[in-house]
């Protein structure tokens, strides 16, 4: 039988109406028509604005009739659309006061916060057109995509090998061999997950997808006339919509089964798919940026404010998302179910998420009810969380983010430990605490080894060549006289800045790369590498290339044949993870034998045997897994051995002995011959001399007993 | 060109030929062919797509139906399409569910 409730009651300009539901918010296509649902605390009026695809004018505007508000929802279905074709807006009128903090303004069009897709920047790069009205326009989704029986793959977090990675970078390069109307999107990403396969990542992080305008502040470079963009797109328009300019299809509309293809692909391939998140400002900017939806919304709820009704700017991005509004909190809740629903996401990475545990006068909170609503949902409930702890106002919380258990954090202190240690000037103290998945920052707190994202090198900062490339940034090309970008890069170029033809200079540069990954690969924790790495990608030497669309991003293919040696270790490093859960303990190391095996589940060496030299100024570090205690003793294992030369001579190092019947097979050793630098699992060779090995210079070794 | 989709059985064969542009206005038309062929006893459905035109995600949306509809044990065959539409159904990832060929199926 037919509801009742499908026919109109009310008509405007032509249009059959009737009161809507306020919830879902959005615009949710319903029997017969659409639901149009909006809400603000201080506007006085509400007006649907509604354009045919692409029309410079409005077709209709319909206000909202007084007796369709619900408290502050604005909620009406508007019968007969055809929704595939029409776009939609908002005016809103109530008070305009600076210092009140309110920016109502009803000449503007403003795009509904919910919107499933939005038009305007369709295709990537194509200049806008800044005399339309109405920028970004809000357009209906279907959500019947045809997911069979796919659904997030719940990798176990300290299993994950995390590649982080922009999506138009992958495959721009003319070099990526994807069809030319594939590059740089979705469907190009969908290309080339073979390649992902076979390095042996089982998650993708993705750098913002959501809808962001490359054109934002984008610029000439005063030097060299080039266009600049906002190019890594941290600065949100639209939470719930996919970037149209990353799908090929984008032109068609068709982003949102375009990336749900890609996603479906990727977990048939066992990869996982983390959004990169930028909950804490948006693309409406300072004062003096446009007014794209929030501010003409709700100005005084969705932002933080000064007294004098200025933005805070906690981000330093021009203004700061009052996240832990209990309105602000809603959206963000909201946006992040309907990604895990809808798209099937696996986790989240929030950027400056120091910024979401700010009250909203920007002090820090002991308990914020938005990190706990997050942690604590049911439809989350298997995503993983994972934080950027620290914001742009100067709050650090690496190791003392508030977690509930649940949430994981990029560990910038992993980061500048290894760094120090591979130019040769840390302590072997704090290395030791790095390896073993920093307990020194989380088991005090019960916070798994799985809190710790291990990483070296992320889209901020140098790539791993130009780490062991350059002492310091050259971000000329930037525009702004290479102010721009961080200083304490902690890197180190190996005796000569940049480029260079001397071979020495070179295989060091290699071998630095390859300490790196297997450092990075041998430690608890979850591994997280950068889009590239694999393969001796290089910047240049510019740390901060968020404006570029060019070479300095763009991922070089040919990179792949030229350091075939990169790759091949790292593929190598990864799949002997992989093959060894010793490696991906649940919980922190106990120091002590809990299973009878006769060795503790980790012991610390030294260039002798059972003796680790903590001195200050000791630059070798060995370290002995007792394959019995992998994952606690439920999955017992081979016995592991990782010793670590970061002096600039070489050194024999002792070996512990291991338990009868077993022997010393050497899986890598970073300072032999390219060729010979490391095996593929379960084809290490036998070691010659079970007592000992000379470790070269800077050079890190990995055995493998059994 | 103006849209256009017939439906033919024959030996447990549906053939849809369709022709034109298929958009949010005339897939209507489209999906109740597929639902005239999914109430027949066919084993495959086959599409000819040589006369179509364009295709928008309302289409594709049909063809999604299509194969929820018509069940796990009918194949669907798409011949012939044009390379714009051929494109929309790669980049969306559905001619991983079907079958495209150059020739017509028989039984």
């Amino acid at each position: 039988m037919e509801r009742i409730d499908i026919h109109p009651t009310h008509e405007s300009n032509g249009f059959k109406l009737r009161r809507g539901q306020p919830y879902p918010f959005g615009a949710t296509i319903v029997p017969g028509g659409v639901n149009f649902s909006i809400f603000s605390s201080h506007a006085t009026s509400c007006t649907l604005v509604l354009f045919e695809k692409h029309a410079p004018q409005p077709m209709a505007e319909i206000p909202f009739p007084e007796e369709f508000r619900l408290g502050n929802v604005y909620s009406m279905v508007v019968f007969d659309l055809n929704y595939e074709e029409i776009e939609y807006g908002y005016r809103m009128d109530g008070p305009n006061n600076f210092q009140q903090g309110h920016w109502f303004d009803k000449s503007k069009i403003l795009m509904d916060p919910y919107a499933k897709i939005i038009g305007g920047r369709d295709v990537w790069g194509v200049t806008p057109n800044w005399d339309d009205i109405y920028q970004h326009r809000a357009r209906l989704a279907f959500d019947d995509f045809d997911w069979e029986d796919d659904r997030p793959l719940e990798i176990a977090p300290e299993d994950q090998i995390i590649y982080e990675m922009h999506v138009r970078s992958f495959t721009r390069h003319p070099s990526s061999g994807v069809k030319e109307k594939h590059r740089g999107t979705f469907a190009g990403m969908r290309d080339k997950i073979p390649y992902l396969k076979e390095l042996g990542v089982n998650a993708v992080e993705l750098m913002p997808i959501y809808e962001f305008d490359e054109f934002e502040n984008s610029r000439p470079n005063p030097q060299t006339g080039e266009m600049l963009y906002n190019y890594w797109g941290y600065s949100t328009v639209g939470f719930f919509s996919p970037k149209a300019g990353y799908a090929a299809t984008g032109k068609f509309g068709m982003q949102v089964d375009e990336l749900k293809a890609l996603i479906k692909e990727l977990h048939k391939n066992d990869i996982e798919v983390i959004l990169d998140v930028v909950f804490n400002h948006t693309a409406e900017g300072n004062e003096m940026g446009p007014t794209i939806s929030f501010r003409g919304i709700d100005n005084k709820t969705y932002y933080m404010l000064t007294p004098e009704g200025y933005y805070f700017n906690f981000s330093g991005c021009g203004n700061t998302l009052n996240c832990n509004n209990p309105i602000v909190r809603g959206i963000v809740l909201d946006c992040l179910r309907y990604w895990a629903a809808e798209y099937h996401i696996d986790g989240f990475r929030f950027d400056l998420a120091s910024i979401l545990g700010r009250d909203p006068w920007g002090a820090p909170l002991a308990n914020p009810p938005l990190l706990e609503s997050l942690a604590f949902d049911p439809i989350l409930a298997k995503c993983k969380l994972i934080a950027e702890a620290w914001d742009a106002g100067g709050l650090y919380q690496v190791g003392s983010f508030p977690a509930y258990g649940r949430w994981g954090e990029w560990n910038g202190k992993y980061r500048d430990g290894i760094r120090k240690f591979l130019k040769g000037d840390t302590t072997v103290g704090e290395m030791a605490q790095r390896l073993s998945g920093s307990p020194d920052l989380y088991a005090w707190a019960g916070r798994a080894p799985a809190t710790s994202i291990n990483f070296i090198t992320a889209h901020d900062g140098f790539t791993l060549m130009d780490l062991v490339s350059y002492d310091g940034k050259h971000n000329e090309a930037n525009g702004e006289n290479n102010n721009d970008g961080g200083n304490d890069n902690d890197s180190w170029n190996c005796g000569w800045e940049g480029p260079t033809d001397n071979p020495g200079i070179n295989a060091l540069r290699h071998r630095q790369i390859k300490n790196a990954v297997a450092m990075l690969m041998v430690s608890q924790g979850v591994p997280m590498i950068l889009m590239g790495d694999e393969v001796g990608r290089t910047k240049y030497g510019n740390n901060n290339t968020y404006c570029h669309d060019n070479g300095l991003n763009w991922l070089d293919w040919t990179l792949l044949e030229k350091n075939a040696d990169l790759f091949k270790f790292f593929k190598h490093c990864i799949a002997f993870r992989k093959a060894h859960p010793v490696l991906r303990n649940t919980w922190h190391f106990e120091n002590r034998d809990y299973v009878g095996s006769g060795y503790a589940d980790i012991t610390w060496h030294g260039t002798q045997a059972w003796n680790a030299n903590w001195s200050a100024h000791n630059l070798t570090l060995a370290f002995l897994l007792c394959g019995k205690h992998a994952k606690q003793g439920r999955e017992p294992d081979n016995y592991v051995y990782v010793a670590m030369n970061m002096h600039w001579k070489a050194h024999w190092f002792e070996i512990p002995g291991l338990p009868q019947g077993m022997q010393w097979h050497i899986f890598a050793n970073t300072g032999a011959n390219p060729g010979e630098d490391s095996w593929k699992p379960g084809t290490e060779p036998l070691l010659e001399n079970q007592s000992g090995l000379l470790i070269g210079d800077r050079s890190v070794a990995i055995l493998v007993g059994k | 060109m103006a849209f256009d989709a017939t439906l033919e059985t024959t030996d447990h064969i549906a053939k849809i030929t369709l022709s034109g542009e298929l958009d949010a206005s005339t897939a209507p038309a489209f999906k109740s062919k597929v639902e005239e062929a999914a109430k027949g006893d066919v084993t495959k459905l086959v599409l000819l797509m040589q006369d179509l035109e364009f295709m928008a995600s309302a289409g594709l949306r049909v063809l999604i139906f299509a194969k929820q509809k018509m069940g796990a044990n009918v194949d669907i065959y798409i011949v012939s399409p044009q390379e714009t539409v051929m494109d929309t159904i790669e980049k969306t990832g559905f001619h991983h569910s079907v079958i495209v060929t150059d020739t017509v199926p028989t039984a």
